[in-house]
This record gives C-alpha cells, structure tokens and sequence, in this order.
C-alpha cells in the first residue's frame, strides 16, 4: 500500500542547524499521526515540509504515491490547521471557510453550503457571519479545523492546534479531533509538544530530538518501552536507571527504565528491595507524586491518592516487578 | 529540603511614607485622580485644534458665502450662494476636473509604486536594510521642497538628462511621441503635465509609502501561507489576502497624495503647462484678483471631495480590516 506521506534520508538545514537530519517516515493512509518532541526537535519543520511551506535540503518526500519537492503548497491537496489558526480577519467566518473553494473557482452558492457543512461538523452552525476577532480561542480553532476540512484533503496537518486553549476545552477538543478523525478517515498528521496529548490521540508516534526521529511506535509501544532514554525521559517521566543498577536486577548491563507506578512504597525490606529516603511528595488529586532518593539516584514514584505515606525524609523501601523493568536498546 | 543560605529579612513598613514636598502630593494627587491628569495634557492641544484650527478652518468656510463688489472690489459681507455661482463657471470648473484627474493619476500611481516597496520593506527587510528602506525612504523629505522641484526643472528640461539619456538609448522618438500627444505632451517635459505628475509622484511617494509598510507589517506572515495552503496561487493570495490587509493603508496613503495634490500650488507652477490648478487659483484669486469668497469657495472643494471620498472608503470597506 502506498503510504499517505514518505519520507526518504530528508534533511532541512537552515544554515548551520540541521532541523530535520536524514528523516525516514512512513505515515499510513487513515491513521493519526504524532509528531512528539521538544521545541526545536523538528516536528515542525517535518510538517511544515509536508505542507510545502520548507523544501527538504536533501532527500524524498511523496504524497500519495507522487515527488512531492518542489511543488508549491498550494499544488498540494494538502491543508493545514496554524498553530495561531491564521484566520483571515478581513473575512467573516464563513467566507474563511469557504476560502479554499472560492481560490479553486467554485461557484457562490454551492461553496457557501458545503462551508455551512463544515461549521455544522466542527458544532459551530450560525456562526458564518461573524468575525473572527468575535470569537473565543476554542470557536477560533474550530472554525480553522473546518476551513482545512471542507477542502477534503488526502492528509490534514495539524501544527500545536490545543496548545492555546485551556485544559478542560484541550480535553474536549482531543476527544473530538479523535473522533472526527476517525468519522472521516483523513489521515491526520499532528505536532505537540505534550506527550499524554499525543498517548492520547495518536494511532502512532514518532519522537523528535535534535531533528531525528528517536522511535516510531504506537502509544503503547512508546510509554511502556522506551527505546532510549531520551524517550523514557521525556515520554511520561520513566525514571531513568543506570546500566550498573540494572545489573543488579536483570543480569544484564543495560540502561533500563521503569514507569513511576510500577514502583511500590514499603517501611521494612522484604527480599531486595531498594533502600531509598522520600524526598518530597506531591499531591495530584487523583495520585500523588513522590521523590525518591536511592544512594544519589533520583527517582519518582506514583501511588494512588489515600495511600498510607511516610513522612517527608523519612527511610522507604521501594520494590517493583521484576517484568516491569523495560531494558532499553541504547548501549550503555 | 532546607535552604543553606537565608535571605537577610529587611526591617521595612508595609506602607511607605511619602517623600514630603509639593512634587511627592502632585503625583498622590494624580494617581489617584488620573482623569486630571489626563485633563491637564490634553487642555492645550484641545485648545489649539479647536480655536486657533478649527476656528480659522470656520472662518474660511464663512467667507465663502460672502460675496465681491465687482466694481469696488470689497467684500459684501452678507450671506449669498453668489460666489459658488462663479464657482462653477465653465473656466473655474476646468480648474476644478484638471486637479481632481492630477490628484486621482498620482495616487494611483503612487499606490502601485509603493506596493513592492512597501511589500519588500514590510516582510523581508531585517536590521541594517530595514534601516536602509526607512533612511530611503526618509532622505527626500530633510531636503527641501523648493530644491527638489527646480532639481528636477532641470532634470526634465530638453536639455536635461534625462533627454540626454534617452538619446543615448535611441529612445528619443518614444519621448517626442509622448511630448506630441495633446493634454499631457508640451515641448518638453518639464513644461508638461506629464512633467508634473513625475514631479507629483516623486514628492509624494513617501506619504504613501510609509502607511502601506506599516499596514503591511501588521499582517501576520502565517496568513500567506494559510491563503497558499489552502490552495490560493500567489495572484490570488495577493488579491484576496494581502490586497484587503493593505488597503487601509493605501487609503491612509491615498488621503495624503490625494489631498496633497489638490492643495498644491507651487509643483504646476514651476513645473508644467500655464493652466491652473485649485491651489494656484486660490493663491491667485486671494491675491492678485483680492477676491478672498471666490478663494476660499474653491478651498472648500478638496475638503468636499475628501469628504465624499473618505465616505466612499469607509463603504468600500477599507477600514474594516483596522
């Protein structure tokens, strides 16, 4: 099968940095697409080139089967929701909609409808009229997603699009990007920062770090085995373990990593389990959070909110399951 | 965890005595009482626009509607349409259509010149070019006016460069064309309307300039790649984008040409054909002629016409993007 958009050894240098280096990526038609990474990872450049706004230094890229260098963006059937929504605010909402119709000669009546369909499928029916400076940041986003949808693109871009909004409409918004997506079948292609966004939402997921894509996997995949440490780091907060303390527990001298909630909090060691001093906790509502300090090596556990605690600075004994030690590919 | 270092706790009143003195009541007074302040800066220039500005620009709108003894030569002070009557003399309204086209031609001109200009500076010049643009921009206008236009008397001249140039490119039969032409031919430029309109331009340009760049400026660089993402070729992100983005700026732009060259006396004096323009008729007819109704009548054209056309903008919708 053809892959909505491939990328071969793609690299975009801007001068001396190097923001996409030597990228290879298959995204597969339907499926929603993370791009997860810190600012300055190239998750947007990677976007961005997809979109036609950057042109790969070198490499390959292909939408659907055809070269996709040096077509200009709007060649591409390709459309994109701004991070900022870059709605046009000389125009009403609906003619924002209907934009991408009118450029393409569609005809008054016909692209006013379907841009009332889109309204209608973003939940924003009667909102045509208005401006966009009358509208709030979530009705904004909203209206941005529609004006991108109502041209049927093969793949839909979608650039930090919650980062704005507040955590409650984020929440909303994610659960009903998922579901639009998958009402439509348009392969979405999606940049953020936040990993528990991206767990989330995507069928799959591809770490950023220093324009190299660091894993592919499906959430699941990503969270509960980690590639390198990076991943483990910045991928829900794994603590991190060295090759020496995995040593101890595996056998085998490897960096490893171990989610904060497969660690559990004892007062008297049982077996071997780690002696550790609590640090600090922090309560999440739901969980709480807690420091752990085991001879200079730092580590974070989550336990359920209610759980009996020691006090702050006092001796723990920290155990887990053996199968919960994820032992990471990185050499150590 | 606890902090090895401890911030010295500093002995201080939660509320701070004032420094004493009239200066230290003043500013209690007005922060407190901000409107006075307010007040207070803006009661002289209130003044200023409404008595000495407004009051004169009053002043001038009355005499209008007085009249000329055509045989003493004094001025009847008493309410009369008599004046607009010789306004609208076949000669004066001659006057009247010559500036209104020189004004529309320059601001059109003006505006499509700009643009690019205008266009570069807003979105690709950065740091020492941006300097550069503005210092370009700026430049004509520290020297004077008078300078400028007798510069360009001789630049426009038969014996000028510019013929001169042209001859050395055998172009000089598309100049002598042009010059054959009625209405904006002559025997040379500078003694032509087309001579004036260059020179019109030129001293123009920067008032059209600067408004487009900063209405250029404010439009968010994203929004072309939106209209381009969207599937709008570079044409027509230009007509359906940027063109609207700019327009009040061009309008803002368009104000300045426009209301510049209906008020200019001396640019078609010095340069051009001997028909009048409104502001040479007005220089004229208070001075020369002495009759301050029929100047001060053809005065009240531009800020009629500015008037329609303002209105007419604001239909358009050229401030709706502000």
């Amino acid at each position: 099968m053809t892959s909505a958009v491939s990328f071969q050894k793609v690299s975009r240098h801007f001068g001396n940095v190097r923001a996409v280096d030597m990228v290879d990526l298959d995204i597969v038609p339907g499926e929603f697409f993370a791009m997860l990474g810190p600012s300055g990872s190239g998750k947007t450049t990677c976007l961005r080139l997809i979109a036609g706004f950057e042109q790969p230094t070198s490499g390959s890229i292909s939408i659907f089967g055809e070269r996709a260098e040096g077509v200009p963006p709007y060649r591409r059937n390709v459309n994109t929701v701004f991070q900022d929504y870059a709605l046009f605010p000389h125009l009403n909402v609906l003619d924002n909609v209907a934009y991408g119709l009118m450029v393409r000669g569609v005809g008054k009546p016909e692209r006013q409808k379907a841009a009332e369909e889109a309204l209608s499928l973003v939940r924003l029916p009667g909102y045509g009229a208005r401006r966009p400076s009358q509208l709030s940041g979530g009705q904004r986003q909203r209206v941005a997603l529609a004006r991108a949808l109502v041209n049927q693109p093969k793949v839909l871009l979608l650039d930090e699009p919650l980062g704005a909004l507040d955590l409650k409409l984020r929440e909303n918004m994610q659960e009903e990007l998922k579901s639009l997506q998958k009402a439509l079948g348009i392969t979405f292609v999606f940049v953020t920062h936040d990993q528990g966004e991206a767990l989330s939402m995507a069928d799959r997921v591809a770490v950023f770090n220093d324009g190299k894509i660091m894993q592919i996997g499906t959430p699941e995949d990503i969270y509960q085995r980690p590639k390198t440490r990076f991943v483990a780091d910045f991928v829900g907060s794994s603590n991190v373990l060295p090759p020496d303390f995995v040593q101890r527990y595996s056998g085998q001298h490897r960096w490893g990593s171990l989610r904060p909630e497969s660690i559990r909090i004892g007062r008297s060691a049982k077996g071997d389990g780690v002696a550790a001093r609590l640090v600090s906790t922090n309560y999440l509502g739901a969980t709480t959070r807690l420091a752990l300090d085991a001879d200079g090596l730092r580590l974070h556990a989550i336990v359920p909110a209610g759980a009996t605690l020691p006090k702050e600075g006092e001796a723990v004994v920290l155990t887990f399951n053996r199968d919960h030690l994820h032992l990471m590919d990185e050499p150590a | 965890m606890s902090f090895e270092v401890a911030i010295p706790t500093r002995v201080a009143p939660a509320i701070l005595p004032g420094s004493g003195g009239l200066r230290s009541a003043l500013s209690d007074l007005f922060w407190r009482k901000p409107k006075l302040l307010l007040l207070l800066m803006l009661l002289p220039p209130v003044l200023w626009l409404g008595i000495v500005y407004i009051g004169s620009l009053f002043a001038l709108l009355l005499q209008s509607f007085f009249s000329i003894d055509e045989f003493s030569g004094l001025i009847n002070r008493q309410f009369t349409l008599k004046t607009y009557g010789d306004l609208l003399q076949a000669a004066n309204l001659d006057i009247i259509l010559r500036t209104v086209t020189m004004a529309a031609l320059v601001t059109f001109a003006s505006a499509i010149i700009a643009l690019p200009i205008a266009y570069y500076a807003a979105r690709y010049a950065r740091g020492r070019w941006k300097a550069l643009f503005y210092l370009g921009i700026m430049l004509p206008l520290w020297s004077s006016y008078l300078v400028k236009i007798y510069a360009w008397k001789l630049i426009l001249a038969k014996e000028g460069i510019l013929t001169w140039l042209l001859a050395k490119l055998h172009l000089l039969w598309l100049l002598d064309g042009w010059l054959s032409l009625p209405i904006v031919g002559g025997n040379s430029l500078s003694v032509s309307s087309t001579g004036t309109f260059i020179v019109f331009v030129y001293v123009w340009l920067p008032f059209m300039i600067l408004p487009v760049q900063a209405a250029l400026e404010r439009v968010p660089g994203n929004l072309v790649e939106a209209s381009s993402d969207l599937g709008a070729s570079p044409g027509q992100t230009f007509r359906n984008v940027l063109f609207p983005l700019a327009l009040p700026g061009i309008v803002a732009g368009s104000i300045f040409t426009f209301s510049l060259t209906l008020g200019d006396y001396i640019i078609p004096q010095i340069i051009g054909t001997s028909r009048l323009f409104i502001g040479q008729a007005v220089y004229s007819q208070q001075g020369t002629a002495g009759n301050i109704p029929l100047a001060a009548a053809f005065t009240v054209v531009p800020i009629v016409i500015m008037g329609f056309y303002l209105w007419g903008a604001k239909r358009m919708g050229a401030f709706d993007a502000l």
